[in-house]
């Protein structure tokens, strides 16, 4: 079953605090590997927190866990980082600017 | 024996808190006084060892190294560099004459952050002011598309929400906050009031906000938006004594990028017609506002900057690193004191790692995996001196905590200036 949504990636205090150990270190890599669903969106997909689910872009695939987050039916939000960066594509619409935010994305249960 | 400085500036985001307490002991930071948490493990995480460059993984001395760079900047018919966001003024200064003695692009990280909003500026301008101007005036803040609780956590108390200035001597209580953004966030709910829209409706609301200043009547509104609440908002910012709009990347990174921007700051210019009110972007990483300055003194352009035709060039999309790299436009690279492999798209970070690379960083932050010539060197702001812009533009002096055992930014970009063909 797949399912669109709009995808945006922001800072969280786990990941602030992991980049000065370094962007890549496993302190910053790890907390910024989940994805934050709302309640709504997590019981239209039957989907439980810790659970691990799919989601897919035109950039990329990335499977990683479930939180529960306060968020609107329809947005997910990711913590910025390199788990992100897989699903946003690198076109910037002659900006510079790839879609860091309002990116289309599909769930996918695994 | 320890040692003990005062009034130390914080370089890990763009608030640089000047008030902070470090003890040094060993040439070790023991404990840091005052800072946020980001800001004690900045300081606290630091490593000031003696670090040997590496060439492909391999020590080796610090000539060796540096001709192995000149190398790979020598041989490059298109050379990118990028970063300069947590290195000082000098060192950006450095940078800058580097990429127009070799004709390369350069980039700071400004490009995947505010570069929307210099974009905005050049179109439309921009009313703007200090942080001592709101700290010791505004009455009426407005946040749109940022989260300083968790990006900037000491901006509330230094300069904005709770700071007590001199007409706000009650600080909280004399000044009313509103968010403006797409999700509650822990800085919502520290706000008077809530603001939810859309994702991708920050235009039209701003819009909306236009014509309800100048009291004109809309019909349905804009979907999704409660407009009760957007009127209110119209209100708040014709009726307040100083009003200022902080904005972050929910802007620039949205939908729209420098036309939410432009928007914004025509409704903030508009808003000079019944009150006073400016707009602040929320700056990221440390010095990232001194790398727009430091550009936009040497070559007329805050980023993006082509230096290949022998004039300074400006060209989103074009001379932007992600796209210098996704479009395999860089055939080799110099990254000065950032981490693009953590912060681009993958097909960006693709190619920069099949070019030949260069890294100038701190010793921890430098990129083996990424870099063929890594230069580990101090960090201004600990054991480098130097100058880093605040949010609000304003230039403040960097002290040493402890005397470099590795060479600054500066000194290595000097060396390598020296060096490179012209």
């Amino acid at each position: 079953m797949k399912n669109k949504y709009t995808l945006i990636t922001g800072r969280t205090k786990k990941q602030t605090d992991g980049l000065h150990k370094g962007a890549c270190s496993p302190d910053h890599v790890n907390a910024t590997s989940f994805v934050e669903i709302g309640p709504d969106d997590m019981a239209q997909l039957e989907i439980t927190e810790g659970q691990i689910i799919k989601l897919l872009s035109s950039a990329g695939i990335v499977e990683l866990p479930v939180q529960a987050g306060d968020l609107p039916v329809g947005l997910l939000f990711m913590p910025m980082g390199p788990t992100a960066n897989k699903l946003v594509g690198a076109e910037t619409f002659g900006t510079g600017m790839p879609s860091f935010k309002g990116l289309q994305v599909e769930v996918e249960i695994v | 024996m320890s040692q003990v400085f005062q009034n130390i500036v914080c370089k890990f985001c763009g608030c640089l808190c000047d008030d902070i307490t470090i003890e040094v002991e060993d040439a070790r930071i023991k404990k840091v006084k005052k800072a946020c948490v980001s800001g004690r493990g900045y300081f606290l995480d630091y490593d000031p060892s003696d670090v040997k460059p590496m060439i492909d993984g391999q020590e080796v001395e610090w000539d060796e190294a540096i001709a192995a760079a000149v190398d790979i900047l020598d041989r490059a018919d298109s050379p990118l560099i990028y970063g300069l966001s947590s290195t000082s003024s000098e060192g950006q200064r450095k940078a800058a004459k580097l990429a127009d003695r070799i004709g390369a692009t350069i980039d700071s990280t400004s490009s995947v952050c505010h570069f929307p909003t210099s974009q905005a500026f050049q179109a439309v301008g921009e009313a703007t002011c200090t942080l001592g101007e709101v700290k010791d005036r505004a009455d009426l803040m407005v946040f749109w598309g940022c989260n300083p609780m968790i990006a900037h956590p000491r901006h509330f108390a230094r300069y904005s929400a709770n700071a007590k200035g001199m007409l706000t001597k009650n600080g909280r209580k004399d000044r009313t906050v509103v968010v403006v953004d797409v999700r509650p966030t822990k800085t919502s709910k520290l706000a008077d009031h809530f603001l939810q829209i859309k994702p991708g409706t920050d235009y039209e609301v701003m819009t909306t906000l236009r014509a309800l200043i100048h009291g004109k009547k809309i019909g349905k509104g804009v979907e999704g938006v409660d407009m009760q609440q957007v009127e209110q908002l119209a209100d708040l910012m014709k009726s307040c004594r100083y009003g200022v709009t902080f904005f972050g990347m929910g802007l620039t990174m949205s939908p729209g990028r420098a036309y939410n921007i432009a928007e914004l700051f025509t409704l903030v210019a508009e808003l000079n017609k019944f009150t006073r009110f400016s707009a602040m972007p929320m700056r990221g990483h440390g010095n990232v506002a001194g790398a727009d300055q430091v550009l936009a003194w040497l070559s007329g352009y805050p980023t993006a900057v082509s230096m290949a035709c022998g004039v300074p060039k400006m060209g989103p999309g074009e001379f932007t690193s992600v796209d210098m790299l996704a479009n395999k436009e860089a055939d080799a690279a110099l990254i000065i004191a950032s981490n693009p492999a953590a912060h681009f798209p993958q097909a960006a970070v693709k190619h920069l790692k099949s070019i030949p690379s260069i890294h100038i960083a701190p010793a921890g932050e430098c990129l083996p995996d990424i870099a063929n010539v890594i230069l580990p060197t101090a960090c201004c702001g600990i054991d480098a001196p130097g100058t880093a812009y605040r949010m609000d533009n304003v230039p403040l002096r960097l002290q040493t905590v402890m005397p470099n055992i590795r060479p600054t930014d500066e000194e290595i970009l000097s060396r390598i200036i020296k060096a490179v063909k012209q």
